[in-house]
């Protein structure tokens, strides 16, 4: 048979090793994800209060978070966190840290914009019918909130899983690095490995994003009309 | 912290913000092209053309740019297509930014009603006159939120050069790390150098979005 080179990747366990390097990074995304939600909800309510202080605040952190990229983000808490807190942290519980304060932040403004999108007479009506401050957010503007999130939020995960390949610089073990011993292994038996190799974790990542990007397009489109 | 020691590498980050800033620069252009491309290929509807855009967008937009990087900087060499580190970044960023462009040059276009355009042919304008005169001025304005927002995330990603051997700012504060454990002072330069670039521009962004909406709405209403 014809080396073509495409086999490296069905040698062994090559194929499900990748599979399991490309689960490292999406537990990362996953995890900060629903961390950010949570998180989100809070700063996105606490970004609406009256208190100017609380607001600048959270304008601060979140212009932070946006003007910072992650990949410095990452370096700060992984390497400065290393000297400061004396603590030893894996390259996989920093990447957490950081992408959950990136998340919150985003995750927050996206609340927040949701929030105000919400007609006051909404409150109001609320009140009129003698629910009580907690009762109206429960059962009148979060349910509306979460159905105006839905597709911004889902736009956030894939965002949140493209960023997560940059843990690899960082020294997680994870698919590109994996990708990377691969290739190394098969050097002389098979000198093409990296362009497949490479081509299918491309390949991997784009199978994962599109559908939720779908997802989020189809979704906002049900929310305008 | 280390001021002596901060002033001796000074150069060092200078030199890499120049480089980070000569691929973004080169980046972005070439995105805008790219953008403009794709956006009026899809406006205008041309067949088999239109379906390779929006592949390539959907390509671009759902896979990270440091993958895409690693593909073509250590992949495509096994065909026999090499590129330089240089290259390959400025390369990459286009792949990467010319989808988010197209993407915001074509949501401005969709946003410019029907009705703007009826308008302007029922006041005799010929299709090539509503489309100079009405249709892009408000497209540019629409535009402009998502295309500032667009510059500012490809500079940002800029930061994952140094996975192709580039020695850009990331690059040279893991060296500093790794040759003198001077952790403080390399972190501390390294966000200083991406505020003294980011910052003025996101100022900057903001200002000209409020000064171009202002012309969208007129003067005098406050939407």
């Amino acid at each position: 048979m014809q080396n073509t080179g495409l086999e490296v990747l069905f040698k062994g366990t090559n194929f499900l090793r990748l599979c399991e390097g490309l689960w490292v990074t999406l537990r990362i995304a996953v995890i900060a994800m629903m961390l950010s939600i949570v998180l989100g909800f809070f700063l996105g309510m606490l970004m609406n209060l009256q208190n100017k202080g609380v607001r600048a605040v959270c304008r601060v952190y979140l212009e932070i978070v946006r003007i910072m990229p992650q990949l410095v983000l990452l370096f700060l808490v992984y390497f400065g966190a290393a000297k400061h807190l004396n603590m030893n942290l894996s390259g996989e519980k920093a990447a957490i840290i950081v992408f959950t304060f990136w998340g919150t932040a985003e995750m927050g403004d996206l609340v927040r914009s949701a929030l105000i999108a919400i007609p006051k007479h909404q409150y109001e009506s609320g009140y009129a019918l003698g629910l009580n401050k907690w009762q109206v957010y429960r059962s009148v503007i979060l349910p509306q909130t979460i159905r105006r999130l839905l597709p911004s939020a889902v736009n956030l995960l894939t965002r949140m899983i493209k960023t997560t390949s940059l843990v690899v610089l960082i020294g997680v073990v994870e698919v590109v690095k994996v990708g990377k011993q691969i290739i190394d292994a098969s050097r002389y038996t098979n000198p093409t490995a990296a362009l497949w190799v490479y081509g299918v974790v491309f390949l991997m990542y784009f199978a994962i994003c599109f559908p939720f990007s779908r997802i989020s397009a189809a979704l906002e489109k049900r929310l305008v009309n | 912290m280390d001021v002596n020691f901060m002033q001796e590498q000074l150069p060092l980050y200078v030199e890499a913000a120049k480089l980070t800033l000569h691929m973004a620069v080169w980046g972005i252009l070439f995105s805008i092209l790219i953008g403009l491309i794709c956006s009026m290929i899809r406006y205008l509807k041309i067949p088999i053309l239109r379906q390779l855009v929006v592949c390539y967008i959907e390509l671009s937009r759902n896979t990270p740019l440091l993958i895409q990087l690693f593909f073509l900087y250590f992949g495509l060499p096994k065909l026999g297509i090499v590129f330089s580190s240089e290259s390959c970044a400025i390369i990459g960023l286009t792949f990467l930014g010319g989808s988010y462009m197209a993407e915001a040059f074509r949501s401005g276009l969709d946003n410019v009603s029907g009705i703007q355009i009826e308008a302007g042919l029922s006041l005799g304008m010929r299709k090539s006159q509503v489309f100079r005169k009405i249709i892009l001025p408000q497209a540019v304005s629409n535009s402009i939120p998502v295309f500032c927002a667009n510059v500012i995330f490809l500079i940002k990603e800029t930061s994952v050069f140094s996975a192709v051997a580039l020695a850009d700012l990331m690059f040279v504060t893991k060296d500093l790390i790794g040759i003198y454990y001077k952790t403080d002072e390399a972190l501390f330069m390294l966000v200083m150098a991406y505020l003294i670039i980011l910052l003025p521009i996101s100022v900057l962004c903001t200002l000209v979005e409020r000064r171009i909406r202002y012309a969208e709405y007129g003067t005098g209403s406050a939407v």
